[in-house]
């Protein structure tokens, strides 16, 4: 099978999305990039280069390049929603929902329940998040819990490449709003991606690994890091189960009720702020659901609570990193 | 006051819009701020300086222009292309330079960086990551103005790409409901990242939107610090002696990518090279100095030698300092006790 890397297996999503249902539009900042200039169109492709081509392909009818308006962006789609297109609006940055959170979570999130469902909101919203490039306190959060906290809205955070084009064949037939999160330290990674178009569920979790001393929920680039941990524990005959929800909403709670319930202990690890986070919204889930299978204090690690600082030993302080989740697993596995 | 007008230098002879020395600090800080972005341009490409960098060179007579005019206690708000504006408000060039290395001692302690570099001492307000971040809080620093009964005025500084966010719209309409001195400072560099601002900006006319919101409006050459120094005396007077907001559309090259590394594909052929030889506000102003006999070229010269070696001294304390401690994380997340 051929290798992909996450930037290729989404761009391939959309090239196929798009060549597949001709109501599929792209609109947002810079996705062809060079309008109205001299030089070439489709200069970027997006500003980190997942709707490169399409322009090319698909003509500037449906590869839209927008002036710098967010809440008209994401409005626009959500009416065009509404009216027969299926719109993949890009974001940009995650941290830019505060531009323009009302038309998500008060329309394109609320129309097809407060209108009796008779309106139905089929767009997708891309957005790019994650620290560690020093992209400092506005370019860096991961604000994936404030979407996921909105009924309505459905929100997907790929941690691979396979499931990246999965995920976004998915979001883009999906009826409702569907928030794409994409690492922005997951563009480079790659694995065995089919050419062919293929769908992932929501609300199915993947397990990474399968063990039996402690269960691990990670969402996002953490995984990674949690991978990495895990493996080099194995080799010590820690064994544990890692689970990537791959959706936050709808999330997967059977997979991780299951797995508590034959592990007995719980590590959550994102890159969110501590409170009101994923982790902290799966502890209340696991605390509440398997409270009599838990043999230890449910462990999270997460990002500080604090803004993201620009400084690069700030920025690696305040992420959730290795040293953490070995020390948390290490916890978990001593306690009795 | 229906369309926004036309302001051409010395159209009539009258005192010159610069004494000498008056231009000679205009020219030392737009100097500063050219050699201080040369010098992090190189040494981000030494890979001494981490995240971002979206670089002013060629935008300098425009930010100084109107920031000569300002007080210390004068406000002004930026954009993610912020060192020129805080360099032309008087802003500590070492202290700036190790912020956006990322070091202790830096202006704002490492905490924020290149997009988010501010000095409150000179009543730079903040550079701002968030495209049309600004305009509103500029309307809250007019309003602070004029509710505590001061003559200060505030300037939002925003390229043309964010003249067309709607929250630089409903800032500039609130300013004119509240009468505020407020100065909308558009910087029209072409670009919007690699959109050109004649496909984004529907009427092409940034300044003539002004109209619609009930405020005057003046364009200008923003290569030009003569020209760009008349218009803005008469916006902030216009400011200070209470008459509400005013809109200015200052025209400038952008010399640099969008951000360092850009490719820019989107550009024209040769057009750097061409901006760089017809629309150098440094060259332009030293023309044009000489020529009015306000400074000599050994002067100027001697003004850019004074200024690279300031640039050599900050990069070497930047490149000194130490990374702020670990335990400094959870400083300042709030103000008082938590
Ligand atoms: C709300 C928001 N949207 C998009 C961006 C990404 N972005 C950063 S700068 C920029 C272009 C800004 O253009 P302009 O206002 O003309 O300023 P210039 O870069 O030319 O100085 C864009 C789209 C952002 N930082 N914030
Ligand atoms: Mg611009």
């Amino acid at each position: 099978m051929p290798v992909k890397t996450y930037r290729e297996a989404i761009n391939e999503a959309l090239h196929q999305a798009m060549a597949d249902d001709a109501s599929v539009i792209v609109l947002g900042e810079e996705v062809s990039g060079g309008a109205g200039c001299e030089g070439s169109r489709d200069a970027y492709g997006g500003v980190m280069g997942i709707t490169k081509g399409l322009l090319p392909a698909f003509g500037e009818e449906r590869v839209i390049d927008t002036p710098i308006t967010e809440s008209a962006i994401i409005g626009a789609a959500a009416g065009a929603a509404q009216t027969g297109l299926r719109p993949v609006a890009e974001l940009m940055f995650m941290d830019f929902f505060g531009v323009c959170f009302d038309q998500i979570y008060n329309q394109a999130a609320k129309f097809h329940y407060m209108f009796g469902g008779k309106s139905q909101c089929p767009m997708v919203v891309r957005c790019t998040t994650g620290a560690g490039w020093s992209a400092g306190a506005q370019h860096s959060q991961n604000l994936t819990q404030m979407v996921t906290m909105v009924p309505g809205l459905k929100v997907v955070c790929p941690t691979n490449a396979y499931d990246a084009k999965g995920l976004m064949l998915q979001a883009i037939k999906d009826n409702d709003c569907v928030i794409f999160v994409e690492d922005k330290m997951l563009y480079d990674t790659s694995c065995e991606v089919p050419d062919e178009m293929y769908t992932i569920p929501f609300g199915e979790a993947n397990f990474y690994r399968e063990g039996s001393d402690l269960t691990i929920v990670a969402i996002s680039n953490p995984m990674h890091k949690v991978l990495a941990v895990v493996d080099r524990l194995a080799e010590e005959g820690i064994t544990c189960d890692v689970i990537d929800p791959r959706t936050t909403s709808p999330l997967d709670e059977e997979a991780i009720l299951e797995s508590v319930e034959t592990t007995g202990k719980l590590l959550l690890v994102d890159e969110m702020t501590p409170r009101c986070g994923i982790a902290a919204d799966i502890s209340s889930i696991v605390a509440e659901k398997a409270f009599s299978s838990l043999r230890a204090p449910i462990r999270k690690v997460t990002a500080a609570h604090s803004p993201v600082p620009f400084a690069p030993n700030l920025e690696q302080a305040w992420m959730p990193g290795d040293a953490d989740i070995e020390a948390a697993i290490r916890e978990l596995v001593e306690y009795v | 006051m229906s369309t926004a007008t036309k302001q051409r230098p010395e159209a009539k002879k009258k005192a010159p819009v610069l004494d000498r020395d008056q231009f000679l600090k205009a020219y030392r800080s737009m100097r500063t701020i050219r050699s201080f972005e040369d010098k992090i341009s190189e040494e981000f490409m030494k890979g001494n300086i981490p995240g971002f960098l979206h670089l002013y060179s060629g935008q300098e007579a425009a930010g100084v222009g109107i920031c000569e005019l300002l007080n210390d206690d004068d406000y002004v708000v930026s954009t993610h292309r912020g060192h020129g504006h805080c360099i032309a408000k008087g802003g500590d060039v070492i202290g700036m330079m190790k912020e956006i290395m990322g070091k202790q001692g830096g202006i704002c302690d490492g905490k924020g960086g290149s997009m988010h570099i501010a000095d409150f001492d000179k009543g730079m307000l903040g550079a701002n990551a968030i495209v049309g971040g600004g305009p509103p809080l500029i309307v809250g620093a007019a309003l602070s103005a004029k509710t505590l009964g001061t003559t200060q005025v505030g300037v939002a500084f925003g390229g043309d790409g964010s003249s067309n966010q709607g929250t630089t719209f409903e800032a500039m309409n609130l300013a004119v409901v509240l009468k505020l001195p407020a100065i909308f400072f558009f910087e029209n560099n072409g670009y919007g990242e690699g959109t050109h601002a004649s496909y984004a900006v529907g009427s092409r006319d940034i300044a003539g939107r002004a109209a619609a919101f009930g405020m005057p409006a003046f364009k200008v050459d923003g290569t030009d610090i003569f020209a760009v120094t008349e218009v803005c005396k008469k916006a902030v007077q216009h400011c200070r002696d209470g008459k509400g907001p005013v809109t200015i559309e200052a025209s400038v090259p952008r010399f640099k990518g969008h951000f360092e590394g850009d490719p820019q594909a989107y550009r024209g052929e040769n057009e750097i090279e061409t901006l760089m030889k017809e629309q150098d506000c440094l060259v332009i102003a030293r023309k044009a100095a000489i020529k009015q006999k306000l400074a000599t070229a050994a002067e100027l010269d001697k003004i850019d030698e004074e200024v690279a070696e300031l640039m050599g001294r900050a990069t070497e304390a930047g490149l000194a300092a130490p990374v702020p401690e670990i335990s400094e994380l959870m400083d300042n997340v709030y103000s008082s006790e938590y």
